[in-house]
């Protein structure tokens, strides 16, 4: 496992000319192209703005305006959640390069969380200009700490991506599983609500990861004020590493079995 | 010729690949699987298939190294094991140097991004760097032929084009080891012998390649040394005539016995039941008429039969597979159970698409018919067999002078023709060439 894991740099230019392959292909052949990473959560924001603020206006105290609080949990839940049910069947979808080209597997997950990765990073100039548009400057001191955030969710995701996918080799039902898990997942996490409504449920939420990531990134784009949750987020950033070091242990395991069970 | 004590480019030592059949667990669940905590004993195969079995072999560096075999005989296995693609299951494989396997073409192709690009991914998976593919490029794009449409998304390419830009990257790695399984089927005759000219500039510059293969022409061509696998076994290695010999030989006893057997259930098929009385004489347009339409089958009035039809070789065993231009006897056994005096014995030789190749009778060759009493044998004596490679049918029969049959069998016989020669057509002549004036040609060694 550390030998392979050691391997993993030297697919660097491997990784970075797929994920660029995965961007080309996605928007290729439509007009706006790679604009569409931009209008998509564009048009996002603006959907649940209006709803949020004309049809079903919640207007719960501290947490206005809605739609950009909504907004700042929703864009990384979005990632996570793309990158986990793209990556469960990466490795059936590329049976072809496992099973017939000398290809190091754990590429094909990884490249999914950072394909998906890359379109967040694109989410975040709309939400920048959303956050002006309502004065909503962030603490700029506070915002040292937004690529710490990201990196534990990329670790978290990656370490996740890669025990999905090679689970789901073997168990094609975790693909279906996987979709239903994600929506009560997105439920159980205060993304479109905040935890501190909810506060009789906070040892649920506390287990819960993606919460601290969803909080984390509330209180460094949406709330003023100190950074309190960087202890949580910290203590999730091992668990990230712990999570993602079994993941890997786990794809390397079955490895062999790829080739032939895909 | 590869020197003695040629460093190993490949060694396979007592390798055996035993594949798991998942097949049976397909319905099995995760939620199953964890409810029983077998997760990961289910992961155990309940049965298995032995695709490889204590298989060694070793490849000098430098040389051409054939593996012919069956389909399913664990060609490709052994292939995807050098690959390193999957791991054996016992024995070792080792590889020296870089290794680029031509076994799935394109297999990293994007259909919607254009050749250009996935050149370079393809290039990167298979091992090379950015700068390499690109002092490369040209030279990719030139081989595949496909300078005009490397800007084109590659859904839009033909497979020929597909498998050409595919087969041209690989090659271009420039490996020390290359494994070619069966991929010269790529394109046209043009960029065959292109990619036929690329391996031989491969052996030229001292590289090695494992060829795997159905074409026994190009092993005994192009190969130092060939190996023959059969249901996973190494069945003979060595000199590559000699093992293609002994796998054509095979093959041949092989095609015996299942012509044997086809021609069993077709006999069957057309068996006394459904004999029909053929009653009114039949004139002979009529007759010709009818040998094109009826397929397979058997009638006549009977009072004389053909009980047994066999061919014999020129050793006078019973065969169904000769060779063109050996000689070929045609034995009827016949029982007459009353005596006739009006009667000829007929055969007719058919191509696998139904043209009568020949067809002859004794009347014809002039033997005219005195009496016929009991059991008797007829054999008609074949001095050389001058057909083309290909499947061919027999019709006999015993019937008046009319034409109404006693005992017809309608194309029940199957032979095979073999030639190493791949001449086309049905009937081969013999023939020589002979050139005079200002041509000269070389017999090829």
């Amino acid at each position: 496992m550390w030998h392979n894991l050691a391997q993993l740099p030297r697919y660097r230019g491997l990784i970075h000319s797929l994920v660029a392959r995965e961007l080309k292909a996605r928007y290729r052949g439509s007009i706006l192209g790679f604009f569409w990473s931009f209008v998509n959560p564009l048009m996002l924001l603006l959907i649940y703005n209006f709803v949020f603020t004309y049809l079903l206006a919640n207007r719960t105290e501290g947490i206005q305006p809605y739609a950009l609080f909504m907004f700042a949990g929703l864009l990384p839940w979005t990632w996570f959640s793309s990158a986990l049910n793209e990556s469960a069947g990466v490795l059936i979808s590329g049976g072809n390069l496992i099973k017939k080209v000398l290809f190091p597997a754990e590429v094909l997950p990884i490249v999914s969380v950072l394909a998906n990765m890359v379109h967040f990073f694109l989410g975040l100039p709309i939400l920048a200009a959303f956050l002006i548009w309502f004065q909503h400057v962030p603490d700029l001191a506070d915002l040292a700490w937004f690529p710490v955030v990201i990196l534990v969710q990329l670790v978290f995701t990656t370490g996740l991506a890669l025990l999905l996918s090679a689970l789901t080799v073997h168990f094609r039902d975790i693909r279906d599983l996987l979709a239903n898990v994600l929506t009560f997942w997105f439920f159980a996490t205060p993304i479109i609500y905040a935890y501190t409504q909810f506060r009789e449920y906070k040892f649920w939420f506390d287990i819960n990861p993606f919460t601290h990531l969803a909080i984390s990134y509330q209180e460094l784009l949406f709330f003023n004020g100190p950074f309190g949750h960087w202890r949580w987020l910290v203590a999730l950033g091992v668990a990230s590493v712990g999570l993602f070091l079994a993941g890997y242990w786990v794809f390397d395991r079955l490895r062999d079995s790829f080739a032939e069970a895909v | 010729m590869i020197a003695e004590g040629a460093p190993a480019a490949i060694t396979l030592d007592g390798v055996g690949k035993i594949y798991r059949r998942y097949g049976g667990r397909q319905f099995s669940t995760l939620k199953s699987a964890l409810l029983s905590g077998s997760l990961v004993r289910n992961l155990q195969p309940s049965e298995t298939f032995t695709a490889l079995d204590d298989v060694s072999f070793v490849v000098p560096a430098g040389s051409t190294f054939g593996v012919i075999g069956r389909n399913g005989s664990g060609k490709s296995t052994a292939l995807k094991l050098v690959a390193g693609i999957t791991k054996p299951t016992s024995g070792r494989v080792a590889v020296n140097g870089r290794v680029s396997a031509l076994i799935e073409l394109g297999a990293g192709f994007h259909p919607e991004i254009s050749g250009r690009e996935n050149v370079f991914i393809n290039g990167i998976m298979l091992g090379l760097t950015k700068r390499e593919i690109q002092k490369r490029f040209d030279e990719i794009v030139e081989f595949a032929e496909l300078t005009e449409f490397i800007d084109a998304p590659v859904k839009a390419y033909s497979s020929g084009m597909y498998m050409r830009l595919g087969f041209s990257v690989a090659i271009h790695v420039d490996p020390d080891v290359l494994l070619v399984d069966e991929v010269l089927a790529v394109g046209d005759e043009g960029f065959t012998h292109k990619c036929l000219d690329k391996f031989g500039e491969f052996k030229r510059r001292g590289k090695t390649i494992l060829l795997v293969t159905h074409s026994l022409s190009l092993v005994e061509r192009f190969c130092d040394e060939a190996v023959w696998l059969d249901a996973g076994r190494t069945r003979a290695q060595g000199d590559p005539k000699r093992v293609v010999g002994a796998y054509v030989t095979d093959v041949e006893r092989q095609e015996e016995r299942f012509l044997a057997a086809t021609d069993a259930r077709a006999r069957e098929e057309a068996g006394e039941g459904t004999r029909q009385a053929d009653a009114g004489p039949l004139d002979a347009g009529e007759a010709a008429a009818n040998m094109f339409q009826a397929g397979e089958g058997r009638w006549g009035s009977g009072g004389v039969e053909i009980s047994h039809v066999t061919l014999l070789n020129d050793q006078g065993q019973a065969t169904h597979v000769f060779h063109t231009g050996e000689p070929a006897t045609l034995r009827l056994q016949v029982n007459a159970s009353r005596a006739v005096q009006d009667f000829v014995f007929g055969i007719g030789i058919f191509s696998a698409d139904g043209v009568c190749v020949y067809g002859t009778n004794t009347e014809i060759d002039d033997h005219l018919a005195d009496s016929l009493q009991g059991s008797a044998e007829v054999r008609l004596e074949i001095e050389a067999l001058d057909l083309v490679e290909g499947t061919y049918k027999l019709d006999v029969a015993v019937h008046k002078r009319d034409g109404a049959p006693y005992d017809y069998h309608r194309l029940l016989y199957t032979f095979r023709v073999k030639s190493r020669v791949k001449d086309t057509g049905i009937y081969r002549p013999r023939h020589r060439w002979s050139f005079s004036g200002g041509v000269r040609l070389r017999h090829k060694a």
